[in-house]
């Protein structure tokens, strides 16, 4: 086991040292550069700016200099906000998306477990229409436009729920279901199939025949089984949960590390955009492989493949 | 067939109630941020985007500008309500009978946030740090009125003792100038000019390092009516009260509270529900909204700048000036502001915005379909008979995008001329104006003081902000000649001038005059709006109504 898991982090290595280098020479192919401004800076400043960051130097140079960098784990300082280094950026707003990915994850298990059980139970009836009408509405309504929606509901109409930032404890509540719902949405469909294909199974039929209440059939016989789709889905949802999204944190003026990516980009900040990419791709094969480990630890015929 | 109500059914039940229960319990009808922030006397402010940095030397917006005011202050400040120049960290100053030659005295008592005196020298550091070429400070153009700034700055003199500034003593400071500058006072409320903290630079990094810790809250130290206490990029930046402000006594805020709200829609939200005591901005559907409801919070003031079209003037077609005066003629700016740009926005007629420096210019560009269609068959395009596909570029904005599409559809009915709409990304779109890869391109102009030179500059030839290939010999003569001018008339009259120059030869169509809207609360007393958009926050005050004021 302890080898397998060297082998893979080992693997990291060449992917991530491919995903540097493309991004690195396509973002010096985008046109403009990360000292073009609205007000002209003079050819002086540009070329003491470009001396101060190094980038006079031939291309392929600076190519090399920087993987030596970040081999030693300096991910270099940020053009457009000197004040921190990339690593420091990333330190500061990724705890931030993490933080606000989890609350997400969780309203989406909550929410999602709850109506995909719930709908199960009496397929084609109006316990299951109902939450999965919603389910539908949630996968389909973009949250650009339910954030908006929600706040114009329950902040500016009804007061209860402030209408952005990160400050206080209640600013969390309504990021955290924008960003969940249309999670939920989806691990609503997935754990009503799952559930449905297990529920009509001989051994539930031999539990009710035991006569068990229907509550300890369907959360202790049921339930294990009915998740499995729902399991295989929260690896890659969890990893876009954390990583930030620019929409929620837009809307709600939330510091996480998905506008910054974005701004990064517009801004061509080309270490922090270097930086943030590696990032999240370690963050993904981490993630990638934590996920196959869980496989293997709940299928012992994954294991010997 | 129906099976009985189960249990888990009913824990379920229970489950959302009491999750309903915790998330909305005890949210209901409370005080808002901004009526608590009243009581205690703090403002709270939307800030637009987050600053890139808070060091004077490094920046270039005007977010930046907001907070460091707070911070700092220069030798000279400004009256808000008549932009005056009125002492500031300096007592007072004389100035030689030419012009050239500004004495300034510091006044006793005037402090860094830390207790050490502010001296002649810290000012001296900070237009020295400025000023050199390794720090790469990309408004260090600012100070180049200053006799041999300029030569420094590029590193033709390496010497700064050469420069024309000098510390006569610990608190006398003297300027010599390039050439007479009407408007040099009014430059040192300009974050370029305010001192920096010496030691705290030094022991962290030194002079010319770019990516210091020096503003970061525990090291920061200022001289302003305001010190920062706290900054938590894209959350807030909190200031307080600077104890050690020469005039703390007359500062009746206990802090400031900046957030960073980009989103114009959000930062209307939040100020609806009590978040904001002042927005940095209004989205402009909303303003027709709350213009319609008179809606008391709303205020639209004069803002200092021009929105306009720029021409490449160095192409065929426009090369040809007749081209470009007929595509100005054939622009109805008084139907696109009242259909398409409304918000409080005036048609501009010509370049300098109304009032600056106490100029207003009496060119006019008119609205002439019959001259524009003459002047474009004269050039040889007869109801625009042959004449090539061009582009109007604009960066990604709908504001942008609507104008266009009005004025590529006046420029079609009136000239006959065919004009493609391409959208880029800011930082493409700032490159193709660069390079002149581009026919016509959406431009502004925010004053950064108020004097028509900031503004005619730009189209000096070889100027960096040119950006049209526009010269002409007679512009810059006039441009050059008024800025040097100390009399007023003679300085307008000349500028007038120019101006008339400039329109005839229309490397540049205005559009528009910008306005600043924004919603201010009640609660901010002393509120001074003039169209620098310069807030003296030491001036201000917060009170809650009367009935919360217990």
């Amino acid at each position: 086991m302890l080898k397998y898991i060297i082998r893979r982090l080992l693997g990291f290595v060449p992917t991530l040292f491919v995903i540097a280098t493309v991004v690195f020479f396509l973002i010096r192919l985008a046109p403009g550069g990360p000292f073009d401004a609205e007000r002209n800076v003079s050819d002086e400043v540009l070329r003491n700016l470009e001396a101060y960051y190094r980038l006079d130097a031939p291309l392929h140079e600076q190519y090399f200099r920087y993987l030596w960098d970040v081999l030693h784990g300096d991910l270099g300082p940020s053009f457009e906000k000197p004040s921190r280094t990339v690593s420091e950026w990333i330190a500061y707003r990724f705890p931030v998306s993490l933080e606000l990915g989890l609350y997400g994850l969780a309203v989406a298990l909550v929410l999602g477990l709850c109506a995909g059980i719930t709908a199960s139970l009496r397929p084609n009836t109006l316990t299951d229409h109902v939450p999965m009408t919603f389910a539908m509405a949630g996968i389909c309504i973009p949250n650009f436009v339910l954030g908006p929606l929600l706040v114009l509901a329950l902040s500016i109409h009804l007061g209860w729920l402030p209408v952005s930032g990160w400050e206080y404890p209640e600013d969390k509540i309504l990021p955290a279901i924008t960003l969940g719902v249309p999670y939920a949405a989806y691990i609503a469909r997935l754990s009503r199939g799952g559930m449905l294909e297990v529920l009509s199974q001989d051994f539930i039929r031999t539990a009710r025949a035991k006569g068990l209440s229907e509550a300890r059939v369907v959360l202790r016989h049921a339930l294990r089984g009915g998740i499995q789709p729902v399991v295989a889905f929260l690896g890659p949802a969890t990893a876009g949960l954390i990583t930030g999204s620019f929409v929620v944190e837009n809307i709600f003026q939330i510091p996480g590390l998905g506008s910054e990516f974005v701004g990064a980009a517009l801004h061509r900040d080309y270490t922090m955009i270097l930086g943030t990419v590696l990032f999240f791709a370690a963050l993904i094969l981490l993630f990638n492989l934590l996920v196959d480990l869980a496989q293997a630890w709940l299928d012992p015929r994954v294991r010997y493949e | 067939m129906s099976r009985p109500r189960s249990d888990w059914q009913r824990v379920a039940a229970l489950v959302v109630c009491v999750a309903a229960a915790v998330a909305f319990g005890g949210c209901g009808a409370r005080e808002t941020r901004a009526g608590k922030a009243s009581v205690e006397g703090v403002l709270l402010v939307g800030n637009g985007a987050e600053p890139q940095e808070l060091d004077p030397h490094l920046v270039s917006g005007v977010p930046e500008h907001r907070v460091l005011s707070a911070l700092f202050e220069g030798l000279v400040d400004l009256d808000p309500a008549t932009l005056e120049p009125i002492p500031g960290t300096a007592e007072r100053w004389t100035v030689s009978p030419d012009g050239l030659v500004y004495t300034f005295y510091l006044r006793d008592g005037a402090q860094w946030s830390n207790g050490d005196p502010v001296t002649a020298q810290d000012f001296l550091y900070a237009w020295e740090r400025i000023l050199t070429p390794t720090l790469a400070s990309e408004y260090a153009s600012m100070l180049h009125c200053v006799a041999n700034a300029r030569a420094f700055n590029t590193g033709e003199i390496k010497d700064f003792s050469q420069v024309g500034v000098k510390a006569l003593d610990d608190s006398t400071i003297e300027v010599r100038l390039e050439q007479p500058t009407p408007y040099f006072l009014s430059l040192h409320v300009h974050y370029t000019w305010y001192p920096v903290p010496r030691k705290v630079i030094e022991a962290l990094g030194g002079m010319t390092a770019r990516n210091t810790k020096w503003t970061q809250p525990e090291h920061m130290v200022s001289n302003g009516a305001f010190k920062l206490a706290q900054w938590e990029p894209d959350k807030v930046i909190r200031v307080e009260k600077n104890p050690h402000y020469w005039n703390a006594a007359a500062v009746r805020l206990q802090g400031i509270a900046f957030y960073p709200i980009e989103d114009a829609m959000t930062e209307d939200r939040t100020f609806r529900t009590g978040g904001l005591h002042l927005t940095e901005n209004v989205p402009l559907p909303k303003i027709e909204m709350y213009q319609k409801e008179q809606f008391p919070f709303l205020h639209i003031d004069p803002y200092l700048g021009t929105y306009y079209y720029r021409i490449n003037t160095t192409e065929p077609p426009f090369d040809d000036a007749r081209v470009r005066r007929a595509f100005a003629l054939s622009l109805d700016r008084d139907t696109l502001v009242a259909q398409v740009v409304n918000a409080g926005r005036q048609p501009a007629a010509h370049y300098v915005p109304p009032d600056t420096g106490g100029y207003t210019s009496n060119a006019r560009m008119p609205y002439d379909v019959e001259q524009a269609r003459r002047l474009l068959a004269e050039a040889g395009y007869p109801g625009g008979q042959g004449f090539p596909k061009v582009e109007l570029l604009y960066n990604t904005s709908d504001d942008h995008k609507r104008i266009a599409e009005a004025v590529q559809q006046m420029w079609n009915q009136a000239l006959g001329v065919e004009v493609q709409l391409l959208n880029q990304d800011w930082k493409v779109y700032l490159n193709s104006m660069n390079t002149l890869n581009y026919d016509i391109a959406r431009s502004g102009w925010i004053g950064d003081y108020s004097d028509p030179y900031n503004f005619l500059e730009c189209f000096l030839s070889g100027n960096g902000n040119n950006r049209t290939g526009y010269a002409s010999d007679q512009y810059d003569r006039l441009v050059r000649k008024g800025a040097s001018i100390m009399y007023k008339t003679g300085r307008l009259a000349t500028y007038q001038q120019a101006e008339d120059i400039l329109l005839a030869d229309a490397p540049i169509i205005p559009v528009y005059f910008y306005t600043r809207p924004y919603l201010l609360s009640p609660d901010v007393k002393n509120w001074q709006p003039n169209h620098l958009g310069y807030i003296s926050w030491k001036t201000l005050y917060v009170e809650p109504p009367p009935e919360q004021a217990r």
